[in-house]
């Protein structure tokens, strides 16, 4: 009947190592992890893993059909583009720009909605309204007529494109964090820190963040996914990194003009696209399998 | 820092009304819920004192503002509907906690006055380490560094009869047990030596056993400390065991208010009767007797009818009753020590006799 008998485990170990177990235990997770290890080492060395030169043109060998038709050439695995760049390389050099600008503007709008979430759901009252009333008003302004008006203002740069895009994910993260916030904030512990002195921000930064975290993180798993679908739909219609930098959402607006030559100019980049975003999408339904506690089959 | 102590005199200006022995002094308090349902007056003017070293109870059944009593008093009523209406909480060295800024009585929170909560299995931090947590309580209100925080934490642990507090530190709350839970969220409300702490049915939520050491461990640390506790109950048997003086309290108001021997010995108001009526004991029947009940429920606090709060249920209920609502005073004769009492079976049967508070 002693309550002292409970033995102090490891926690910290026994929690992540236990996450990540449960998040990679199925195949089509350990897979994912595969083609994002892969997305993420052409994002970081690409010259390295390329075959040959993204930006080097050679009209005599433009439109090359992939390797394994009659036409092709046993070089150039997908072929090559109306210019003769080499398809392989291009999706190669084009998961830096794609992964890059995807990854910060997850940032950019976690970093705003995560601030707006715990605002509204923490403070409630007027701030929560004026709050939701801009998300409301965010998501009924159609995105893309908003980032032609922005890009036509400001230009299609790296930078403004990163900032558009974060700024089109905020409210999602928003609605997704005071949501989350407005579970948390009743619960004894925050009472409980608010008794013995804790200011707002330290309730807010140490009580509550800590512990909707794990719906952060999920949900910034899909974010990422939709920020590459994004980015590639923005590129197709012109409006995103500008070329001669490769994107794969730039290559399939490129390539699709020449379908009938070449396919796989258009195809290849597509696939790439799915595959990654595939990828994204079954971890995070894993990740958030394996974060969440009432799903978890141990006591 | 010079903004704190041009306050701190402030405040003890303010705290100079105490008498030499009180470290807490609530007068007429009043807190109201605005609700959808209309105004509720949760605390509707509650006074007591509480003195050094002594543990005061606040007693009553679920409802009656025991709860909104205490989080009146720290500035933590639940907002935005809640509010304190009229009233002063003075505590000693500090001032009226009502007049205090929310900054000001964020600093007071945890290093003067602190609380424990009902509900151990929640009320602490599930991503954080219970080291940690100990340690920020100190160190929100101490210019110490981590290391020596670390070092009191781990002395707060032992004092609360933790085992191998060393390694306890480092543990998160899921692997301890709700008892030892509540001993470290007794550790953080001790941690900045508090002269009162607040406790909301410490022990509601622990099994018997569990119950009866926790009790046994804050009249300890009680006595190590020198605080002074303010403990709120609905259990009769908690009250005899820790308490010095008693608060009764009924639908917002205290009813009753005696040491503890003299409550127990002879209740005076007809609900603290019918309390200890309802205290099951191996003489009231067992297996076939009926336990005693009070019956019917709370009145509603948004629509008080006027007169006697308890009127309704009362068993010796007569017309003054449901005219005009009794003050709290000393009962007729009384010669026993600060004992009030809001009846008219106890006050002098002439007209009205006059209030000890504004009446309402």
């Amino acid at each position: 009947m002693s309550d002292a008998t409970v033995p102090v485990q490891d926690a910290t170990e026994s929690r992540t190592r236990h996450v990540l177990r449960t998040t990679f235990a199925s195949w089509p997770a350990k897979l994912s992890l595969v083609v994002l290890t892969l997305a993420l080492a052409c994002a970081i060395a690409p010259s390295l893993i390329a075959p040959r030169d993204a930006f080097l043109q050679d009209l005599s060998l433009r439109l090359l059909p992939p390797a394994w038709e009659p036409r092709g050439q046993a070089l150039y695995w997908l072929g090559t583009d109306q210019l003769g760049r080499d398809t392989v390389a291009r999706i190669i050099h084009g998961a830096r720009i794609t992964l890059l600008v995807s990854v910060l503007a997850v940032v950019v709008s976690a970093v705003i909605g995560i601030a707006a979430g715990l605002a509204a759901g923490f403070y409630r009252g007027l701030t929560d309204a004026i709050i939701l009333r801009l998300i409301d008003m965010q998501l009924a302004f159609p995105l893309i007529l908003l980032v032609i008006a922005v890009v036509a203002v400001v230009g299609p740069s790296l930078t403004n494109l990163v900032i558009v895009m974060g700024l089109s994910g905020w409210p999602r993260f928003a609605r997704i964090v005071r949501g989350s916030v407005l579970t948390v904030r009743h619960l004894e512990f925050v009472d409980a820190a608010r008794a013995i002195g804790a200011s707002q921000f330290r309730m807010m930064a140490h009580h509550i963040l800590p512990n909707i975290m794990s719906a952060i993180i999920v949900y910034a798993s899909f974010e990422v996914a939709r920020m590459i679908l994004l980015e590639a739909t923005l590129s197709f219609l012109g409006l995103g990194v500008q070329p001669p930098t490769p994107t794969w959402g730039g290559m399939i607006s490129e390539g699709r003009r020449y379908v009938n030559q070449s396919w796989t100019v258009a195809i290849a980049p597509g696939i790439a696209i799915a595959a990654v975003i595939l990828a994204f999408n079954i971890l995070g339904d894993a990740l958030r399998d394996a974060l969440d506690p009432q799903l978890e089959d141990r006591t | 820092m010079m903004k704190a102590s041009t306050q701190h005199e402030h405040m003890s200006a303010a705290g100079r009304d105490l008498d030499e022995a009180e470290v807490l002094r609530v007068e007429n308090l009043a807190a109201h819920l605005h609700t959808g349902g209309g105004v509720v007056r949760a605390v509707d003017g509650v006074s007591f004192s509480l003195r050094k070293g002594e543990t005061l109870c606040i007693v009553g059944e679920s409802g009656c503002g025991k709860s909104m009593t205490a989080l009146a008093i720290l500035g933590l009523l639940p907002r935005p509907a809640g509010r304190i209406v009229s009233g002063r909480v003075v505590l000693a060295g500090v001032g009226d906690l009502a007049m205090l800024s929310a900054e000001a009585m964020r600093k007071v929170r945890g290093r003067s006055i602190s609380m424990v909560f009902q509900e151990p299995m929640t009320s602490l931090n599930p991503v954080f380490r219970i080291g940690w947590q100990i340690s920020e309580a100190i160190l929100m209100h101490e210019a110490i560094g981590r290391e020596a925080a670390r070092a009191r934490a781990i002395a707060m642990l032992e004092l609360v009869g933790i085992p191998s507090p060393e390694t306890r530190y480092d543990a998160y709350p899921h692997q301890l047990s709700g008892g030892m839970r509540q001993r470290v969220m007794i550790a953080i409300a001790l941690a900045c030596q508090p002269q009162v702490m607040l406790a909301d049915e410490p022990t509601t939520a622990l099994d018997v056993t569990i119950q009866a050491q926790i009790l046994r461990l804050m009249n300890r640390l009680k006595t190590e400390t020198g605080s002074s506790l303010l403990l709120i109950t609905h259990d009769l048997g908690v009250v005899a065991q820790m308490a010095t003086r008693v608060c009764v309290m009924y639908a917002g108001v205290i009813v009753e208010e005696a040491d503890v021997g003299a409550l127990f010995a002879r209740p005076l108001h007809p609900y603290t009767r019918g309390l200890l009526a309802a205290i099951p004991t191996s003489r009231s029947g067992g297996a076939r007797g009926k336990l005693s009940t009070i019956a019917g429920m709370v009145p509603n606090l948004a629509r008080l009818e006027p007169g006697c709060r308890f009127a309704a249920r009362c068993p010796d209920v007569h017309d003054r009753c449901r005219m005009a609502e009794p003050p709290l005073a000393a009962p007729e004769g009384a010669g026993e020590g600060g004992r009030g009492v809001r009846c008219w079976l106890h006050l002098s049967a002439g007209p009205v006799a006059p209030a000890l508070e504004a009446a309402p």
